[in-house]
C-alpha cells in the first residue's frame, strides 16, 4: 500500500482529481471536450478490476457489524450481568451474547428484506437518501462540498408540500405541479450557493451550512402561516398533500422510488456523458485548468449546485409527495446529513450512491425492527452507518485485519475539500 | 497590492494619473452600496421612532441595585446617521482610508448601525406591560462564543497542518459526553477529588474524549490515508451515534452517578473585574473561558513564533519541502492534530460541565460546523476565526435579546445570525485561500 500514485495533476493542483471508478478524467481538461465521454473512459480497464472493490466492501460491512455486535451484547443487561460471573461460569455470557447478537441481527435482515412490507420500507426510506446523495456526488465531483442538502430538501418540501394540498388541480397536473415546485425550489436554494461562489468566492462549505438553518427558519416562518396550519391541530404542522398530488403506488411501493433511479440515470448520463458533465468534471479536477480551456468555472459552480439542489428537492418530494408526511420543520429528518455519507460511501459515482442508499435504506428500515424485536437501541443504526463508511474509506485497515492478500483498490481521491 | 492609488482621479489633472484598476472601482462601488444601504435603514430607523424613551441596564442581570435606566433615543439613532453619512461621503469620494483606519472606520460604522437598530427596536414598546431593556451584550457573546473559539481553534491547528478537520462537531458532542461522565463520577465515586475539583476533573475527561477523536482522525487520515472529508463526515456521525447510544445506556437510576455533574464555578478576577461594563462580562467568569482566552494567544503564539509552529505551517503549504529540509511531515501532523483535540475537547466540556450540566442528545446542536465555517471566515489564522467565532455569538445573542421584543418576526430573527454569516462571507471576506496542502495526505518518497 506504499505505492499510492501522486496526482499527475502535479504540486499545483491542490483538489487532486475527482476520477470516480469508471472514468479517468486525470488530466483529461486539455483534451477534447466534446468526445472526452465516448472516448473509451473505462474501456481499458481490466474487466475484474471492480472484484477487490467489491471485496473490501463487503468486508467493511462485515467488520462494522463485528463492532457492532460488540455495541449490542453490551447494550444488553442480561449480557452485561452474566460478566460478573465470567470466570464461574463462561458459558452464560457467551449464550447470551450470542442470542442477543442473533436476535438482533436477525431483526435486522428480517425488518428490511425479509418480506414485502420490508422491502417497501427499505426502498421508501432509500429513495430520498439516493437522491440527496446523488446531489452530494454531483456536487463533489464539481469541486464543491454541499453540506446544504438538508436546506435544499426543506425548501423543496414547503412548496411541493403547499403546492400539493393548497390548490385544487386535476390529478396528473396537480402532481406534475408539486414536483416541479419541489425541483425547483430546491434548485433555487442550492443555486443560491453556487451564485455567492462564482460572485464572490465565498466558500460553499459556509453559505450551504448557513442556509441549513436559513432554510429551516424559513419552513418555521411559513408553518406559523394560517394557509399552511393543519385546522385540527395546535402544532406547527401542515396538512398532507391531497391524493391528486401524491405519488400513485404500484405493488405497495410509491412511484417515487422509480424516479430516483431515473434520476441517476440521469447524473450518469450528465457526468459522462455531456459538455456540462465534462466541464464539471474538469473543474472540480483543477478549477485554473477549467478556465484557462475556456470554459466558464462560475457558471459549472452555479449549474451544478443548483443541479444538486434540484436533486435534494427531489429527495422532498419522496417523504412530501410519497409517503404523503406532513411539512414540519423536521420533516427532512436526518436526510440531508446521511446524503452526505451515502454519497462518500458511493464514492460520487451514481451507481455507487444507489448502492449506498439502499445500504443505508435497509439498515435503516431494520434498524427500527431491531429496537422493535430484539431491543436494540436506534442509534446502533447510526454508529453502524459510520463504521461502514469508515472500513470502506480504509481498504488498507480492512485488508490487514482480515489478512486479505493482493493490491485492492489504490486509495482513490475524491475531492480532497477545500 | 500593485496599484498605488492615492487619491481621487479629479484632483491630480495630469497626463499621470493615478492607476485605479478595476478592483479598485469595485472596491469603491461596493462600499458606496453598502454604507448607502446602512443609511437608508438608519434613516428609516431614526424616523420610525415616535416615543424617544429607552431603557438600559449595563449588567446582565436585573437587581435590586441594578435596575433600568432611562434614556433618550434621539441623540444617538440620528448620531448613527451621521456616522454613516461621513462614511458615504468618503465612499464617493473615493477618500475612504485603506488599512487599518479604513477597518476602524467600517467597525465604527456597523457599531453606529447596531445602535440605531437597537433605538428602534427598543423605542416605542407602548405603556405598561414588560419593558424591554437594552442589555449589555458581552456576557452572552461570550458564553455562546466560547465554545465556537475552542473549536475553531481545533481546527485550525489541524488544517494549518495539512488535516482537513470536519470532525471539530465529533470532538464537541464526545467532549460534552465525558466531560459530563468524569465530573459525575468524579463527585459521585472518587471520594478523594474535592468537590470544587470535580468540574475540573470533568474538563479531563472533555481533552480525552477529544483527544481520541483527533486520533481517530490521525490514525485513519494519516496511516490509512483516508479522505479526510469523507473522515470528517464518518466520525461526526460516529460521535453522535455513539454518544446517544451510550446516553441511552445510563440506566435511569445510575443517572447521578454517570450523568449529573458538577458545572464550573465563576472565578473573579480581582482587579479587572471591576472595570465598569466590560469588567464583570469578561473577568467573572469560569475557568473555561479563561482557558479560551489564553488558548488564541497559545495557539497564535505556537503557530506564528515557535520553530514547531513553522514547521506546521510548512507541512500544511509544502509538505515535500518540509521533508526535503528533515522535517518529519506525519509526526507534526500527529502533534498538530492531536493538540488541536485538546482544544476542541475543552469546547466540548463547555456544553455540559460548563455550562447547564447534564449531557443530553446532539447537546452541541450543529455548532461544530459553525466553528468549521469560523475557521474558513477567520481565513485558516487563530485570531481571525476568533473574531469570526465572536462575531457569529455576537449575532446570535442579540437574536436572543431582541426576541423579547419582536420588533420582527421570530423566525426571521432566528436566521439573522446566519444570514448576517453568509453576508459577512460574501461581501467582506470574500474569496479565501487554504493552506495548500490540506486535506492531502502525504507519501514519502
Amino acid at each position: 500500500m506504499s505505492e499510492t500514485p501522486k496526482d499527475p495533476l502535479g504540486p499545483g493542483a491542490p483538489d487532486s482529481g475527482v476520477q470516480g471508478q469508471g472514468t479517468t478524467t486525470q488530466g483529461a481538461v486539455p483534451a477534447g471536450k466534446k468526445d472526452a465521454g465516448r472516448n473509451g473512459a473505462g474501456r481499458d480497464r481490466d474487466l475484474t478490476s471492480w472484484l477487490p472493490t467489491v471485496v473490501d466492501s463487503i468486508a467493511a460491512v462485515v467488520l462494522a457489524l463485528l463492532v457492532g455486535a460488540l455495541l449490542i451484547m453490551f447494550s444488553t443487561p442480561r449480557v452485561v450481568e452474566s460478566l460478573s460471573y465470567f470466570f464461574s461460569y463462561p458459558w452464560d455470557f457467551f449464550k447470551f451474547s450470542g442470542e442477543a447478537v442473533w436476535d438482533g441481527y436477525r431483526a435486522l435482515i428480517s425488518g428490511s428484506v425479509g418480506s414485502g412490507t420490508a422491502w417497501t420500507r427499505t426502498l421508501e426510506r432509500a429513495a430520498p437518501l439516493i437522491c440527496a446523495g446523488l446531489g452530494v456526488s454531483l456536487a463533489f465531483r464539481a469541486g464543491m462540498f454541499n453540506i446544504g442538502a438538508q436546506g435544499q430538501i426543506l425548501l423543496g418540501a414547503l412548496v411541493g408540500g403547499f403546492i400539493g394540498f393548497h390548490y385544487d388541480l386535476p390529478p396528473g397536473i396537480h402532481l406534475l405541479a408539486a414536483l416541479l415546485g419541489a425541483l425547483v425550489a430546491g434548485a433555487a436554494w442550492g443555486a443560491i450557493a453556487g451564485i455567492l461562489k462564482a460572485r464572490t468566492g465565498a466558500h460553499e462549505v459556509i453559505t450551504t451550512i448557513m442556509l441549513n438553518y436559513v432554510g429551516r427558519f424559513t419552513m418555521l416562518y411559513f408553518l406559523g402561516k394560517e394557509a399552511l396550519q393543519r385546522p385540527d391541530s395546535d402544532n406547527l404542522l401542515s396538512p398532507p398533500v391531497d391524493d391528486s398530488a401524491a405519488f400513485p403506488t404500484i405493488a405497495g411501493v410509491h412511484v417515487g422510488v422509480l424516479l430516483a433511479v431515473v434520476a441517476a440515470l440521469f447524473v450518469w448520463w450528465l457526468l459522462e456523458r455531456s459538455t456540462l458533465g465534462f466541464e464539471m468534471r474538469a473543474v472540480g479536477a483543477n478549477p485554473d485548468a477549467a478556465r484557462t480551456a475556456g470554459m466558464s468555472v462560475a457558471r459549472v459552480y452555479v449549474s451544478a449546485m443548483a443541479l444538486a439542489g434540484m436533486l435534494a428537492g427531489l429527495a422532498a418530494t419522496m417523504t412530501v409527495l410519497g409517503r404523503q408526511d406532513s411539512l414540519t420543520d423536521q420533516v427532512a429528518g436526518t436526510v440531508g446529513f446521511d446524503a452526505i455519507t451515502v454519497a462518500l460511501l458511493g464514492r460520487t459515482t451514481p451507481l455507487g450512491t444507489v448502492l449506498a442508499g439502499l445500504l443505508f435504506g435497509a439498515l435503516s428500515a431494520g434498524g427500527l425492527s431491531m429496537q422493535g424485536a430484539a431491543g436494540v437501541p436506534p442509534e446502533l443504526t447510526q454508529v453502524l452507518q459510520a463504521l461502514i463508511v469508515l472500513f470502506v474509506a480504509a481498504p488498507a485497515l480492512v485488508r490487514g485485519i482480515f489478512r486479505l492478500r493482493g493490491q485492492g483498490r489504490k486509495a482513490d481521491v475524491m475531492a480532497t475539500g477545500w | 497590492m500593485t496599484t498605488t492609488t492615492t487619491g481621487p482621479a479629479a484632483a491630480s489633472p495630469s497626463p499621470e494619473a493615478p492607476v485605479r484598476d478595476r478592483a479598485d472601482v469595485r472596491r469603491q462601488v461596493r462600499l458606496v452600496i453598502t454604507f448607502g444601504l446602512v443609511l437608508a435603514a438608519l434613516v428609516v430607523f431614526a424616523l420610525l421612532i415616535e416615543d424617544p424613551k429607552f431603557t438600559y441596564l449595563l449588567g446582565e442581570k436585573r437587581t435590586a441595585e441594578f435596575t433600568p435606566k432611562d434614556a433618550n433615543a434621539t441623540v444617538i439613532s440620528w448620531g448613527a446617521v451621521v456616522v454613516a453619512a461621513i462614511a458615504l461621503v468618503l465612499a464617493v469620494l473615493d477618500r475612504f482610508p485603506r488599512g487599518w483606519k479604513g477597518a476602524l472606520l467600517g467597525i465604527l460604522v456597523g457599531l453606529a448601525f447596531y445602535a440605531g437598530f437597537l433605538m428602534w427596536a427598543y423605542t416605542d414598546q407602548g405603556e405598561g406591560g414588560f419593558q424591554a431593556f437594552i442589555a449589555n451584550p458581552i456576557p452572552g457573546t461570550i458564553r455562546i462564543a466560547t465554545p465556537l473559539v475552542l473549536g475553531a481553534l481545533a481546527g485550525c491547528l489541524c488544517e494549518r497542518a495539512g488535516v482537513i478537520n470536519i470532525a471539530i462537531e465529533a470532538q464537541f458532542l464526545s467532549g460534552a459526553f465525558f466531560a459530563s461522565v468524569f465530573s459525575s463520577i468524579a463527585y459521585s465515586s472518587l471520594v478523594f477529588i474535592p468537590v470544587a475539583l470535580c468540574a475540573v476533573f470533568g474538563l479531563l475527561g472533555g481533552v480525552l474524549a477529544g483527544v481520541l477523536i483527533a486520533a481517530m482522525l490521525g490514525w485513519f487520515a494519516l496511516r490509512y490515508r483516508v479522505n479526510q472529508v469523507v473522515l470528517g463526515v464518518v466520525l461526526v456521525a460516529f460521535a453522535t451515534g455513539l454518544t446517544s447510544f451510550l446516553l441511552g445506556q445510563i440506566p435511569s437510576d445510575h443517572k447521578e452517578t454517570l450523568n449529573d455533574p458538577q458545572v464550573l464555578e465563576k472565578i473573579e478576577i480581582p482587579v479587572l473585574a471591576d472595570i465598569p461594563v466590560v469588567g464583570d462580562a469578561l473577568f467573572n467568569q469560569t475557568l473555561l473561558v479563561y482557558l479560551m482566552y489564553a488558548s488564541v494567544a497559545l495557539v497564535t503564539f505556537l503557530l506564528f513564533q515557535t520553530r514547531w509552529g513553522l514547521r506546521v505551517r510548512a507541512v500544511g503549504e509544502h509538505p515535500k519541502a518540509a521533508d526535503t529540509v528533515g522535517i518529519q511531515v506525519n509526526r507534526v501532523r500527529w502533534q498538530a492534530v492531536l493538540l488541536g483535540g485538546v482544544f476542541a475537547g475543552l469546547g466540548g466540556a463547555y456544553y455540559t460541565v460548563g455550562s447547564t450540566g447534564a449531557f443530553d442528545r446532539e447537546v452541541s446542536a450543529g455548532t461544530g460546523f459553525i466553528a468549521l465555517a469560523a475557521v474558513i471566515m477567520g481565513r485558516w489564522h487563530p485570531v481571525g476565526a476568533t473574531f469570526a467565532a465572536v462575531f457569529f455569538g455576537f449575532m446570535w445573542n442579540l437574536q436572543n435579546q431582541l426576541s423579547f421584543v419582536q420588533p420582527v418576526p421570530g423566525e426571521l430573527l432566528g436566521a439573522a445570525p446566519y444570514l448576517a454569516t453568509i453576508i459577512a462571507v460574501a461581501g467582506f471576506v470574500g474569496r479565501v485561500r487554504p493552506p495548500a496542502a490540506d486535506g492531502e495526505p502525504y507519501v514519502k518518497g
